[in-house]
């Protein structure tokens, strides 16, 4: 019995490891190629670790040679400005379909709904064809605009407000608060864990994404973290893939280091939605 | 009127609550609303109506053409081999990317000590940058500079050039689908495991329930029954929007054995502008997706409901 369990020990050891090592083998690789002195990359011989240190040129190089940095700022920009947006108008609506009683907010919530089923790439045509009529397309507000509306969270904040206690509410009112302060003072506070995990579902998503900024985007002024990897791949053909590891590298670094410093919140804001 | 009642309590006071209320839920409310009629309700009727057109951007005369972009469509081979890979990419994805993670978290959930470890670890590549990730795994299929073409020779494979070979592109791409997935979805599963109460396997080992494979088909499998429900549904939505690592691995080749249904929507759209056959080609790609994500939004509500 006691060899049966430590068979079992071992063998789901040797499983989740082999597993692991496979997770792994790309970002290992990112970070030795990062790291990879350029004439060794075509070396004949194949050495997985590098001869010598050559971080600081290939770093050097995705820093001040490539549009890599200009794409993260962008991109924080874009992150930003949206998720501003969206909790600026998500949370006072989500609390009004939740909690007080206007005209239309049946038919509001279950447009909600409905819009909880359509991907960005639905009004994607005729967004791009007004943005092109007015003169929009490759600025940030073009990056932004479709994402201000966020169904999700207007679904996610209302479920939320819907457990605030009524007794609080009632209390507030006779101490002449008007919906407004409640809305920002009472209600959003008892929200923040809501709010810290749909923000990083949200900042994850615009980061990452490719198929807004791929139609939008033309100019390497606005180009975003996605964008720029593209355009430094492309224009590195054959050239040095230990300066395009260390972009890379530097384009994964902030979510994936901000995911190891806050592990659950990561990923509570991240399978909660299961919209990825 | 409704500004007064929404930051003026003291002086709204003289109209009734009900109407008070309502005024400020309608104030609310109206920002997101007028959102969601723009970015939202506005473009699916454009669509609709431009998917019966021969609009090209640009064009200076349109034409209603009726149904013919939607005859057109289906006589496309670009379009029907693009549906036909798409679902190939699901058929493959699914199965691993379900069952792989399920036997992952069965395994993770069993450890104490490390599993953290693996749990980090399997969930790494969710949250890293797709494109980016994409470009490292170019760089590790590379024929002559990455290190796994002469590994699988070594395996007694022959020199394989994954993404540029036909017959192995697609299923190359959907390998690092399930790489990117499985972590997202063994956290789900984890979540189910965790809520399953102790003692049903305790009663289980008392009907005579040996063994972890006893265990897990008589208590496990049905337990998760919800959860396997909703990570297969997610799986099969998210297989379905394959596109980042088609842009930046194969661009649908080679020789189309990659062209999938939202990358094949792009080029039409976006680069051949030919707008009003795109967004016909929107509109099935939408039945579709809609059709899986209803199924979502079902499961979505009981999970936050009863959560």
């Amino acid at each position: 019995m006691r060899w049966r369990a430590l068979l079992a020990w071992a063998l789901s050891h040797l499983m989740l490891a082999t597993g692991a090592v496979l997770m792994l083998a790309p970002f290992v690789w990112m970070l030795l190629t990062s790291i990879r002195p350029a004439e060794e990359v075509f070396g004949a011989v194949f050495n997985p670790i590098p001869s010598r240190f050559a971080g600081v040129e290939n770093y050097a190089q995705a820093l001040f040679a490539s549009n890599v940095p200009r794409a993260m700022v962008n991109g924080a920009v874009v992150c930003l400005g949206i998720l501003a947006v969206q909790l600026a108008t998500a949370l006072p609506a989500a609390y009004a379909l939740a909690r007080l009683p206007f005209p239309g907010r049946g038919m509001l919530f279950g447009l909600v709904l409905f819009g909880l089923t359509i991907p960005i790439q639905v009004p994607a045509l005729p967004l791009y064809l007004a943005l092109a009529e007015t003169g929009l397309l490759d600025t940030f507000f073009a990056l932004m605009f479709p994402f201000f509306l966020t169904v999700f969270g207007l679904f996610l904040f209302r479920q939320f407000f819907r457990t605030y206690p009524e007794e609080i509410l009632q209390a507030a009112r006779l101490d002449g608060m008007g919906e407004f302060e409640i809305v920002w003072r009472l209600a959003v506070p008892a929200a923040l864990p809501a709010i810290g995990a749909f923000s990083v579902f949200s900042v994850v998503a615009h980061w990452n994404d490719l198929y807004w900024p791929l139609i939008v985007v033309t100019s390497t002024e606005r180009a975003t973290p996605p964008l720029g990897i593209l355009a430094f791949r492309d224009a590195e053909t054959g050239g040095n893939y230990g300066a395009l590891m260390a972009g890379a590298t530097l384009i994964t670094a902030p979510l994936v280091v901000a995911f190891l410093v806050a592990r659950r919140g990561f990923v509570r804001g991240l399978t909660m939605t299961g919209l990825k | 009127m409704a500004f007064a009642a929404v930051f003026l309590p003291r002086a709204a006071r003289s109209a009734s609550p009900d109407r008070r209320l309502a005024l400020a839920g309608a104030a609310f409310a109206a920002p997101a609303a007028l959102l969601l009629l723009t970015i939202l309700l506005a473009p699916l009727v454009v669509l609709l109506l431009l998917s019966l057109t021969d609009y090209r951007l640009g064009a200076v005369a349109v034409r209603w053409v009726g149904l013919a972009n939607y005859a057109e469509m289906f006589s496309d081979p670009v379009f029907r081999r693009a549906i036909r890979n798409t679902f190939l990419y699901v058929a493959f994805v699914l199965p691993a990317g379900v069952f792989g993670a399920l036997a992952v978290a069965a395994l993770v959930h069993a450890r104490t000590r490390t599993r953290s470890v693996y749990e980090v670890i399997y969930f790494l590549p969710v949250t890293s940058t797709l494109v980016a990730m994409a470009t490292v795994w170019q760089f590790l299929l590379h024929p002559t500079l990455g290190p796994v073409t002469p590994l699988l020779a070594s395996l007694g494979f022959g020199r394989l050039d994954l993404l540029n070979d036909p017959d192995l592109a697609l299923v190359t791409l959907a390998v690092i689908g399930v790489w990117q997935m499985l972590g997202f979805n063994m956290v789900l599963f984890l979540a189910g495991l965790s809520a399953i109460p102790r003692d049903l396997y305790e009663a289980a080992a008392l009907d005579g329930a040996a063994g972890a494979i006893d265990r897990f088909l008589r208590v496990t499998w049905p337990m998760l029954g919800p959860t396997t429900m909703f990570v297969t549904i997610t799986t099969t939505i998210s297989a379905f929007k394959v596109f980042d690592t088609v842009v930046v691995l194969t661009r649908g080749g080679p020789l189309g054995a990659t062209d999938t249904l939202l990358y094949v929507l792009y080029l039409e759209g976006f680069h051949y502008f030919r707008t009003g056959y795109a967004a016909a080609m929107t509109v099935i790609v939408l039945a579709f997706l809609c059709a899986l994500s209803l199924l979502q939004a079902r499961l979505i509500e009981r999970r936050v409901h009863y959560a």
